[in-house]
Protein backbone atom coordinates (compact mmCIF):
# COMPACT_ATOMS: atom_id res chain seq x y z
CA UNK A 1 0.00 0.00 0.00
CA UNK A 2 2.97 2.35 0.16
CA UNK A 3 3.58 4.30 -3.00
CA UNK A 4 6.99 5.51 -4.03
CA UNK A 5 8.62 7.45 -1.23
CA UNK A 6 5.63 7.33 1.08
CA UNK A 7 4.87 5.41 4.25
CA UNK A 8 1.58 4.03 5.46
CA UNK A 9 -0.33 6.81 7.27
CA UNK A 10 -0.84 4.40 10.19
CA UNK A 11 2.92 3.91 10.53
CA UNK A 12 3.85 7.59 10.06
CA UNK A 13 1.06 8.66 12.42
CA UNK A 14 2.07 6.17 15.10
CA UNK A 15 5.71 7.27 14.87
CA UNK A 16 4.61 10.90 15.20
CA UNK A 17 2.83 9.81 18.39
CA UNK A 18 6.18 8.55 19.68
CA UNK A 19 7.70 11.96 18.84
CA UNK A 20 4.89 13.63 20.80
CA UNK A 21 5.54 11.40 23.83
CA UNK A 22 9.26 12.26 23.66
CA UNK A 23 8.47 15.96 23.48
CA UNK A 24 6.22 15.83 26.54
CA UNK A 25 8.67 13.61 28.44
CA UNK A 26 11.92 15.44 27.78
CA UNK A 27 10.83 19.02 27.16
CA UNK A 28 7.35 19.16 28.72
CA UNK A 29 5.85 20.51 25.49
CA UNK A 30 2.64 19.43 23.81
CA UNK A 31 2.12 19.91 20.06
CA UNK A 32 0.35 23.00 18.77
CA UNK A 33 0.67 25.36 15.83
CA UNK A 34 -1.88 28.15 15.69
CA UNK A 35 -0.56 30.33 18.54
CA UNK A 36 2.53 30.88 16.39
CA UNK A 37 0.37 32.65 13.82
CA UNK A 38 -0.84 35.02 16.55
CA UNK A 39 2.73 35.67 17.63
CA UNK A 40 3.82 36.23 14.03
CA UNK A 41 0.91 38.61 13.38
CA UNK A 42 1.88 40.48 16.55
CA UNK A 43 5.52 40.68 15.51
CA UNK A 44 4.51 42.08 12.11
CA UNK A 45 2.16 44.64 13.71
CA UNK A 46 4.91 45.64 16.14
CA UNK A 47 6.97 46.92 13.21
CA UNK A 48 4.25 49.48 12.44
CA UNK A 49 2.75 50.33 15.83
CA UNK A 50 4.64 48.85 18.80
CA UNK A 51 2.76 51.01 21.35
CA UNK A 52 -0.62 49.76 20.16
CA UNK A 53 0.45 46.09 20.21
CA UNK A 54 1.86 46.52 23.71
CA UNK A 55 -1.57 47.42 25.10
CA UNK A 56 -3.76 44.95 23.20
CA UNK A 57 -5.12 42.33 25.62
CA UNK A 58 -4.62 39.41 23.22
CA UNK A 59 -0.99 40.31 22.59
CA UNK A 60 -0.47 40.69 26.34
CA UNK A 61 -1.84 37.15 26.73
CA UNK A 62 0.12 35.75 23.75
CA UNK A 63 3.31 37.82 23.77
CA UNK A 64 4.61 38.29 20.21
CA UNK A 65 7.99 36.55 20.43
CA UNK A 66 9.69 33.47 19.05
CA UNK A 67 9.15 30.52 21.40
CA UNK A 68 9.24 26.70 21.40
CA UNK A 69 6.09 26.36 19.31
CA UNK A 70 7.20 28.95 16.74
CA UNK A 71 10.37 26.96 16.15
CA UNK A 72 8.30 23.75 16.07
CA UNK A 73 6.14 25.16 13.26
CA UNK A 74 9.24 26.30 11.37
CA UNK A 75 10.66 22.81 11.89
CA UNK A 76 7.57 21.26 10.26
CA UNK A 77 8.39 23.14 7.04
CA UNK A 78 12.04 22.06 7.22
CA UNK A 79 11.20 18.44 8.01
CA UNK A 80 8.73 18.27 5.14
CA UNK A 81 11.30 19.79 2.80
CA UNK A 82 13.95 17.24 3.83
CA UNK A 83 11.54 14.29 3.60
CA UNK A 84 10.22 15.33 0.17
CA UNK A 85 13.72 15.93 -1.19
CA UNK A 86 15.00 12.58 0.12
CA UNK A 87 12.07 10.65 -1.31
CA UNK A 88 11.96 12.58 -4.58
CA UNK A 89 8.41 13.79 -4.00
CA UNK A 90 9.29 17.50 -3.72
CA UNK A 91 7.44 19.36 -6.44
CA UNK A 92 6.67 23.04 -6.95
CA UNK A 93 2.93 23.12 -7.50
CA UNK A 94 0.75 26.23 -7.75
CA UNK A 95 -2.67 24.52 -7.88
CA UNK A 96 -3.59 21.22 -6.18
CA UNK A 97 -4.75 18.44 -8.53
CA UNK A 98 -8.24 18.07 -7.08
CA UNK A 99 -8.79 21.83 -7.33
CA UNK A 100 -7.47 21.99 -10.91
CA UNK A 101 -9.74 19.16 -11.99
CA UNK A 102 -12.81 21.01 -10.72
CA UNK A 103 -11.98 24.70 -11.10
CA UNK A 104 -9.14 24.83 -13.62
CA UNK A 105 -5.55 25.98 -13.30
CA UNK A 106 -6.13 29.75 -12.95
CA UNK A 107 -4.21 31.07 -9.96
CA UNK A 108 -6.61 33.77 -8.81
CA UNK A 109 -9.65 31.67 -7.75
CA UNK A 110 -7.43 29.32 -5.75
CA UNK A 111 -5.55 32.25 -4.18
CA UNK A 112 -8.81 33.94 -3.13
CA UNK A 113 -10.30 30.74 -1.68
CA UNK A 114 -7.10 29.89 0.19
CA UNK A 115 -6.70 33.43 1.55
CA UNK A 116 -10.30 33.80 2.71
CA UNK A 117 -10.25 30.23 4.00
CA UNK A 118 -7.11 31.09 5.95
CA UNK A 119 -8.74 34.15 7.56
CA UNK A 120 -11.84 32.20 8.64
CA UNK A 121 -9.82 29.17 9.76
CA UNK A 122 -7.45 31.17 11.94
CA UNK A 123 -10.20 33.30 13.49
CA UNK A 124 -12.11 30.13 14.33
CA UNK A 125 -9.13 28.26 15.65
CA UNK A 126 -8.17 31.07 18.01
CA UNK A 127 -11.75 31.26 19.26
CA UNK A 128 -11.60 27.50 19.85
CA UNK A 129 -8.15 28.02 21.44
CA UNK A 130 -6.51 25.23 19.45
CA UNK A 131 -6.02 23.74 16.01
CA UNK A 132 -5.94 20.13 14.75
CA UNK A 133 -2.53 19.85 16.44
CA UNK A 134 -3.31 21.52 19.77
CA UNK A 135 -6.86 20.20 20.21
CA UNK A 136 -6.91 17.34 17.74
CA UNK A 137 -3.62 15.63 18.58
CA UNK A 138 -2.39 16.96 21.95
CA UNK A 139 -5.85 17.49 23.45
CA UNK A 140 -7.25 14.17 22.30
CA UNK A 141 -4.12 12.32 23.48
CA UNK A 142 -4.75 13.74 26.97
CA UNK A 143 -8.40 12.66 26.75
CA UNK A 144 -9.49 16.30 27.08
CA UNK A 145 -13.20 16.87 26.48
CA UNK A 146 -12.27 20.05 24.58
CA UNK A 147 -9.99 18.04 22.26
CA UNK A 148 -12.65 15.58 21.10
CA UNK A 149 -15.35 18.25 20.91
CA UNK A 150 -13.10 20.44 18.74
CA UNK A 151 -12.03 17.51 16.57
CA UNK A 152 -15.65 16.61 15.80
CA UNK A 153 -16.58 20.25 15.09
CA UNK A 154 -13.51 20.75 12.84
CA UNK A 155 -14.76 17.93 10.64
CA UNK A 156 -18.40 19.07 10.71
CA UNK A 157 -17.40 22.57 9.53
CA UNK A 158 -14.97 21.19 6.98
CA UNK A 159 -17.45 18.72 5.56
CA UNK A 160 -19.99 21.52 5.11
CA UNK A 161 -17.69 23.87 3.19
CA UNK A 162 -15.73 21.27 1.19
CA UNK A 163 -18.91 19.54 0.04
CA UNK A 164 -20.61 22.83 -0.85
CA UNK A 165 -17.51 23.87 -2.80
CA UNK A 166 -17.37 20.64 -4.80
CA UNK A 167 -21.12 20.17 -5.06
CA UNK A 168 -22.41 19.20 -8.47
CA UNK A 169 -18.95 18.82 -9.94
CA UNK A 170 -18.45 15.08 -9.68
CA UNK A 171 -16.08 14.10 -12.43
CA UNK A 172 -15.74 10.43 -11.68
CA UNK B 1 17.80 28.88 23.67
CA UNK B 2 17.84 25.11 24.27
CA UNK B 3 14.05 25.17 24.37
CA UNK B 4 13.99 26.80 20.94
CA UNK B 5 16.35 24.18 19.57
CA UNK B 6 14.15 21.39 20.96
CA UNK B 7 11.17 23.03 19.27
CA UNK B 8 12.96 23.06 15.93
CA UNK B 9 14.12 19.44 16.21
CA UNK B 10 10.67 18.19 17.27
CA UNK B 11 9.12 20.11 14.39
CA UNK B 12 11.57 18.62 11.90
CA UNK B 13 10.66 15.09 13.02
CA UNK B 14 6.95 15.87 12.91
CA UNK B 15 7.17 17.56 9.50
CA UNK B 16 9.18 14.63 8.16
CA UNK B 17 6.48 12.17 9.26
CA UNK B 18 3.61 14.35 8.03
CA UNK B 19 5.28 14.41 4.62
CA UNK B 20 5.93 10.65 4.61
CA UNK B 21 2.32 9.99 5.58
CA UNK B 22 1.09 12.19 2.67
CA UNK B 23 -0.82 14.34 5.14
CA UNK B 24 0.42 17.64 3.69
CA UNK B 25 -1.60 17.38 0.50
CA UNK B 26 -4.67 19.46 -0.28
CA UNK B 27 -6.12 16.41 -2.06
CA UNK B 28 -5.80 14.29 1.08
CA UNK B 29 -7.24 16.91 3.45
CA UNK B 30 -10.19 17.77 1.22
CA UNK B 31 -10.44 14.05 0.35
CA UNK B 32 -11.16 13.36 4.02
CA UNK B 33 -13.76 16.12 4.23
CA UNK B 34 -15.46 14.72 1.12
CA UNK B 35 -15.27 11.23 2.68
CA UNK B 36 -13.22 9.88 -0.21
CA UNK B 37 -9.79 9.33 1.33
CA UNK B 38 -9.19 8.84 5.05
CA UNK B 39 -5.38 9.21 4.99
CA UNK B 40 -5.31 12.17 7.38
CA UNK B 41 -7.78 10.53 9.75
CA UNK B 42 -5.65 7.36 9.83
CA UNK B 43 -2.58 9.47 10.61
CA UNK B 44 -4.30 11.50 13.34
CA UNK B 45 -5.94 8.55 15.07
CA UNK B 46 -2.73 6.49 14.95
CA UNK B 47 -0.92 9.43 16.54
CA UNK B 48 -3.56 9.72 19.27
CA UNK B 49 -3.59 5.94 19.89
CA UNK B 50 0.14 5.85 20.58
CA UNK B 51 0.43 9.21 22.33
CA UNK B 52 -2.46 8.68 24.76
CA UNK B 53 -1.04 5.36 25.99
CA UNK B 54 2.47 6.82 26.37
CA UNK B 55 1.37 10.06 27.98
CA UNK B 56 -0.93 8.38 30.52
CA UNK B 57 1.73 5.78 31.38
CA UNK B 58 4.18 8.60 32.12
CA UNK B 59 1.44 10.52 33.90
CA UNK B 60 0.66 7.57 36.19
CA UNK B 61 4.37 7.29 36.97
CA UNK B 62 4.40 10.97 37.92
CA UNK B 63 6.88 11.83 35.17
CA UNK B 64 4.79 14.22 33.06
CA UNK B 65 2.08 16.79 33.68
CA UNK B 66 -1.04 17.23 31.58
CA UNK B 67 -1.65 20.55 29.84
CA UNK B 68 -5.39 20.72 29.26
CA UNK B 69 -7.35 23.34 27.37
CA UNK B 70 -10.62 24.54 28.88
CA UNK B 71 -13.87 23.16 27.57
CA UNK B 72 -15.75 26.39 26.84
CA UNK B 73 -18.72 25.30 24.74
CA UNK B 74 -19.22 28.72 23.09
CA UNK B 75 -15.60 29.12 22.07
CA UNK B 76 -14.80 25.52 21.19
CA UNK B 77 -17.99 24.66 19.27
CA UNK B 78 -18.40 27.95 17.37
CA UNK B 79 -14.67 28.39 16.85
CA UNK B 80 -14.03 24.83 15.70
CA UNK B 81 -16.94 24.86 13.24
CA UNK B 82 -15.71 28.20 11.86
CA UNK B 83 -12.23 26.73 11.58
CA UNK B 84 -13.65 23.77 9.70
CA UNK B 85 -15.43 26.02 7.21
CA UNK B 86 -12.19 27.88 6.52
CA UNK B 87 -10.24 24.61 6.40
CA UNK B 88 -12.56 23.27 3.68
CA UNK B 89 -11.70 26.33 1.55
CA UNK B 90 -7.99 26.38 2.31
CA UNK B 91 -7.28 22.64 2.37
CA UNK B 92 -4.51 22.98 4.94
CA UNK B 93 -4.56 23.48 8.71
CA UNK B 94 -2.11 25.82 10.50
CA UNK B 95 0.62 23.21 11.02
CA UNK B 96 0.23 21.45 7.68
CA UNK B 97 0.25 24.74 5.74
CA UNK B 98 3.92 25.19 6.63
CA UNK B 99 4.64 21.55 5.85
CA UNK B 100 2.84 21.82 2.49
CA UNK B 101 5.02 24.80 1.65
CA UNK B 102 8.05 22.71 2.60
CA UNK B 103 7.22 20.10 -0.04
CA UNK B 104 6.62 22.74 -2.70
CA UNK B 105 2.88 23.48 -2.48
CA UNK B 106 2.94 27.18 -3.19
CA UNK B 107 -0.82 27.69 -2.78
CA UNK B 108 -0.24 27.22 0.97
CA UNK B 109 1.35 30.70 0.93
CA UNK B 110 -2.03 32.34 0.25
CA UNK B 111 -3.44 30.43 3.20
CA UNK B 112 -0.55 31.40 5.49
CA UNK B 113 -1.13 35.05 4.53
CA UNK B 114 -4.84 34.69 5.25
CA UNK B 115 -4.15 33.03 8.59
CA UNK B 116 -1.84 35.86 9.66
CA UNK B 117 -4.61 38.34 8.79
CA UNK B 118 -7.13 36.16 10.63
CA UNK B 119 -4.91 36.13 13.72
CA UNK B 120 -4.69 39.94 13.58
CA UNK B 121 -8.48 40.26 13.28
CA UNK B 122 -8.96 37.89 16.20
CA UNK B 123 -6.61 39.96 18.36
CA UNK B 124 -8.81 43.01 17.61
CA UNK B 125 -12.01 41.14 18.46
CA UNK B 126 -10.64 39.41 21.56
CA UNK B 127 -11.73 41.96 24.22
CA UNK B 128 -15.33 41.66 22.97
CA UNK B 129 -15.25 37.85 22.57
CA UNK B 130 -13.75 37.46 26.03
CA UNK B 131 -16.87 39.04 27.53
CA UNK B 132 -19.34 37.11 25.36
CA UNK B 133 -18.69 33.85 23.47
CA UNK B 134 -15.79 32.84 25.73
CA UNK B 135 -18.04 32.89 28.81
CA UNK B 136 -20.73 30.62 27.33
CA UNK B 137 -20.71 27.15 28.89
CA UNK B 138 -17.31 27.11 30.60
CA UNK B 139 -16.73 23.67 32.12
CA UNK B 140 -13.05 24.26 32.85
CA UNK B 141 -10.16 21.91 32.15
CA UNK B 142 -11.89 18.54 32.16
CA UNK B 143 -11.01 15.16 30.69
CA UNK B 144 -13.41 12.46 29.50
CA UNK B 145 -12.55 10.10 32.41
CA UNK B 146 -13.14 12.94 34.89
CA UNK B 147 -16.46 13.82 33.31
CA UNK B 148 -17.58 10.18 33.42
CA UNK B 149 -16.02 9.52 36.81
CA UNK B 150 -14.13 6.43 35.61
CA UNK B 151 -10.48 5.37 35.38
CA UNK B 152 -8.62 6.79 32.38
CA UNK B 153 -7.46 3.34 31.22
CA UNK B 154 -11.06 2.28 30.65
CA UNK B 155 -11.51 5.26 28.33
CA UNK B 156 -8.21 4.53 26.59
CA UNK B 157 -9.09 0.88 25.94
CA UNK B 158 -12.55 1.80 24.60
CA UNK B 159 -11.01 4.44 22.31
CA UNK B 160 -8.36 2.00 21.06
CA UNK B 161 -11.03 -0.59 20.23
CA UNK B 162 -13.14 2.05 18.47
CA UNK B 163 -10.12 3.18 16.43
CA UNK B 164 -9.28 -0.39 15.43
CA UNK B 165 -12.87 -0.92 14.31
CA UNK B 166 -12.76 2.28 12.29
CA UNK B 167 -9.42 1.33 10.67
CA UNK B 168 -10.81 -2.05 9.71
CA UNK B 169 -13.82 -0.37 8.14
CA UNK B 170 -11.61 2.15 6.24
CA UNK B 171 -9.58 -0.72 4.78
CA UNK B 172 -12.66 -2.71 3.80
CA UNK B 173 -14.13 0.33 2.06
CA UNK B 174 -10.69 1.25 0.62
CA UNK B 175 -11.00 4.79 1.96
Amino acid sequence: MSKKGSWSPYFAGALSGVVAIGSVWFVGKYFGASTSFVKSAGMIEQIFSPERVAQMPYFIKEVPAIDWQWMFVLGIALGAFVASKLSGTFKIQMIPDMWAERFGIATRPRAIAAFIGGIIAMFGVRLANGCPSGHGLAGASQLAVSGYLALICFFIGGMISANLLYKGGEQR
Amino acid sequence: MTTLLYGLITGVFFGFLLQKGEVLRYDKQIGALRLQDMTIVKFMLSHIAVAMVGIYLLYDLGIVKLSLKSTILGGVVIGAILFGIGWGLLGYCPGTSLGALGEGRMDALWGIGGMLVGAGIYAEAYPYLQKTVLTWGDYGKITIPQALGINHWIVIVILLLAMLGLFKWFEQKKL
